[in-house]
């Protein structure tokens, strides 16, 4: 059958740059550039193109400039091009569409209509240069009250964990990533003191040495979950769902699952890894309970145990629930969550955003007096310091960034995790391709923009004149609202600004 | 210490029965003896070593979970998500079982000689030298072999009546790995649409005599009378049930 899709991007070659070198041929996963020996001549395949950039970045002669096709439709403001197009591929393949990362859509980013406060005159701001700051966050159930007696802290207390800085790296899963992706995910929370998380897709044996550093996940496919794996880590993490697919299971594609994948979450080599969308055993709040005291069980209670849901329409409720089904920590995962792979129609349709989510739970758990038996750790679209400073004051004890790490590591957003055929060599497990991340500069980058955000965090702490992060959480009077709405400000609970 | 420790489980909360286990596990015990077990769940998770439970009583959900080597003994009914994700032992159940039988065990072997609940083996997998085996001697309910994607999983039927069939629907929907027998007849209404119809082969019956044996063994039938009756095969007709259901 003929396609009717058109390029999406262009391909410029400025042909007096070109060496004829290759790399541009060499560099494309995605077979755009090829090179004609008769003719000597680099020639593209503009169809192929996905904007990822590969390219443009290693032309050693910056020869190459990609751009949006600017063949344009008819105006039409209702029928834009990827309208047209995601119709056009559907009807050419009869197919669910595929995506990969979190949500492009235009919803309304709140974090973009909070403002952060700070101290003028009446109260003096902390210069973090001189001055300790302090940003350790423990992670885990807190008891209602402490008792003291001579030996000291006489309260026994749930498991914590302590993290040097209030962001995690999020769920990544082996075969969905590869492992070098991993190795770098670990090797920079184990240097910055924080965790990173193995996704559902087991825990391969090279990694077994960042166990303190690890959370380790168990979910409905069960891939890879074994004593060893949950005695590794510091926290088990159950993963009921997530921000980018709410309500949706996982298929990793056989083609996907590489010996070593398969090695990793203990299946036969090239069978499809279906994890279903509801776990087999959760049907209800209690059934959640008895799979984390399954898990507590397993593990002896000597790690705390999360529960991570997507952000949906009733996630107060849940996830009060969660907390009385004995989640130490619950993980809230928004609109904008990333994946390697969801149908695109959930993907930018599905669930509420992360700011709203968060406002509520912490609210509804604060009202039920069982705000300090969980930690509330969320996800979603965290895309710089500001937005973790926020997040605290909004409620949250910690944030967990995902597509901000992939981005450190090389990913420019093309949305094609799906394929398989990374061209930066993160989403793929194609030996060839997973090269090209270096554990040793990806864990380097993934350390630096922690330690940046960090120095930030201490900035805008500093500035409000507060010496520790725990005085900021769930402060919500160093928050303001812009542009919003009296009901949106409720849900927030943030005052408009200027008031 | 004892080789063999007898514990009245009566009124002992699930907590407390459990950390008992762990220490009795972790000083060499070889049997723990439960008398009169009533609803306590996890039994036999993390003890991680090949000691024998014998259980009296009805241990409640999740018996098994996570399970890495014991061999239990129930002399009564379990309850439901019994070997829940196991890797390596043995359950033996002297009654029924109840829904999610061995949901996605990755080994060892779980023998039931009356009926199972609901969507018994679901997603139960296999791996490199570990293939979960689960013998049920009676009749199971709805999704039996759900989302099955290894191991084995036989369904005897020895309580059926004469001419009465297997009840079960929706057999192995979204099977893609390993192999359940039934004895009897099942009719193709009954099977998930991922799902076919085989006569054993001759390797086949080797697998059904070792296991039909194993449970024949554990319950006290005659196994060679069990064998001789018909039964057939049922296989995923794809490893990837799912996929073409993708547009890129």
């Amino acid at each position: 059958m003929k396609t009717y899709l058109p390029p999406r991007f262009v391909v410029d070659r400025e042909d007096s740059r070109c060496i004829r070198c290759e790399v541009c041929v060499n560099q494309c996963t995605f077979d755009v550039h090829s090179y004609d020996a008769e003719d000597d001549e680099i020639r593209s395949h503009e169809e192929n193109c996905v904007g990822c950039h590969r390219c443009v970045l290693f032309c050693p002669t910056r020869a190459l400039t990609i751009r949006r096709n600017p063949l344009d439709y008819r105006e039409n403001y209702n029928w834009r091009p990827e309208v047209i197009e995601d119709i056009i591929k559907q009807s050419e393949t009869g197919g669910v569409l595929l995506t990969g990362m979190g949500s492009d859509r235009g919803y309304p980013i709140y974090w973009d209509h909070i403002l952060l406060n700070a101290s003028q005159v009446t109260n003096p701001s902390i210069d973090p240069l001189r001055e300790p700051m302090e940003l350790t966050t423990y992670l885990g159930q807190k008891p209602d009250r402490v008792e003291f007696g001579l030996e000291g802290l006489k309260t026994e207390l749930a498991p914590q964990v302590k993290l040097e800085l209030p962001i995690m790296f999020s769920a990544l899963s082996y075969g969905a990533v590869s492992l070098n992706v991993q190795e770098s995910l670990a090797r920079a929370a184990t240097e910055m003191g924080t965790l990173w998380n193995t996704g559902e897709g087991g825990l391969h044996p090279t990694l077994y040495k960042y166990g303190e550093n690890t959370t380790v996940q168990v979910a409905s496919g069960r891939f890879g979950v074994h004593p060893e794996y949950l005695d590794t880590a510091r926290i088990v993490e159950i993963k009921i769902g997530q921000g980018a697919k709410p309500g949706i299971g996982g298929h990793l594609p056989g083609e996907k699952v590489s010996a070593e994948v398969a090695r990793t979450r203990m299946i036969p080599k090239g069978t499809d890894a279906l994890s279903p969308a509801p776990q087999h055993d959760i049907y209800s709040i209690e059934d959640l309970a008895q799979l984390v005291y399954a898990l507590k069980e397993a593990t002896n209670y000597t790690k705390p145990v999360a529960v991570k849901i997507a952000a949906v329409h009733n996630s107060a409720a849940i996830a009060s629930g969660m907390v009385r089904a004995g989640a130490d920590i619950i993980v809230l995962d928004g609109l904008r969550g990333a994946t390697g792979a969801a149908p695109k129609i959930i993907r930018d349709n599905v669930g509420i955003p992360i700011e709203l989510a968060l406002a509520s739970v912490d609210d509804r758990l604060r009202q039920d007096g069982i705000r300090n038996r969980a930690s509330v750790v969320i996800a979603g679209g965290i895309r710089n310091s500001g937005y973790v400073a926020k997040a605290i004051a909004l409620g949250a004890d910690a944030v967990d960034i995902g597509t901000a790490a992939l981005v450190a590591l090389g990913c420019t957003l093309c949305q094609q995790c799906h394929t398989g055929k990374c061209a930066w060599g993160i989403c793929t497990s194609d030996p060839w391709l997973t090269k090209r991340v270096n554990p040793d500069i990806g864990a380097r980058r993934l350390a630096n923009l922690l330690r940046g955000w960090s120095l930030e965090l201490k900035d805008i702490l500093g500035g409000m004149g507060i010496n520790a992060l725990e005085s900021l959480r769930g402060n919500r009077l160093h928050l303001r609202g812009v542009g919003l709405t009296d009901t949106e400000l409720q849900i927030l609970g943030v005052r408009m600004a200027g008031s | 210490m004892e080789e063999v420790v007898t514990i009245d489980a009566r009124g002992i909360f699930y907590r407390e029965l459990n950390a008992r286990l762990r220490q009795l596990a972790s000083n060499g015990t070889r049997k723990i003896e439960l008398q009169n077990v009533y609803g306590q769940r996890y039994i036999g998770t993390d003890l991680g070593r090949p000691i024998e439970i014998e259980i009296f009583g009805t241990p409640g959900n999740d018996l098994g979970a996570f399970m890495d080597g014991p061999k239990i003994t129930v002399h009564g009914n379990a309850q439901d998500g019994c070997g829940n994700t196991m890797n390596n032992g043995q359950i033996v159940i002297h009654g029924h079982a109840g829904d999610i039988l061995g949901l996605s065990a990755r080994g060892g072997k779980i023998f039931v000689r009356e009926d199972a609940g609901y969507r018994a083996a679901i997603h139960m997998k296999e791996y490199q030298g570990k293939r979960p085996v689960v013998v049920i001697g009676g009749t199971a309910q709805d999704f039996l072999g759900e989302y099955m994607a290894g191991g084995i999983l036989i369904l005897l039927g020895l309580n059926l009546k004469e001419e009465e069939g297997h009840k079960a629907n929706f057999i192995g929907t979204g099977m893609h790995g390993g192999i359940i027998y039934l004895r009897g007849e099942v009719h193709e209404y009954q099977l998930g649409k991922e799902v076919t119809v085989a006569e054993p082969s001759e390797n086949d019956y080797l697998t059904l005599k070792e296991l039909v044996g194993e449970f024949a063994y554990h319950f006290g039938y005659d196994a060679e009378k069990i064998l001789r009756d018909k039964f057939v095969k049922l296989f995923p007709l794809y490893l990837r049930p799912y996929g073409r259901l993708y547009a890129y």
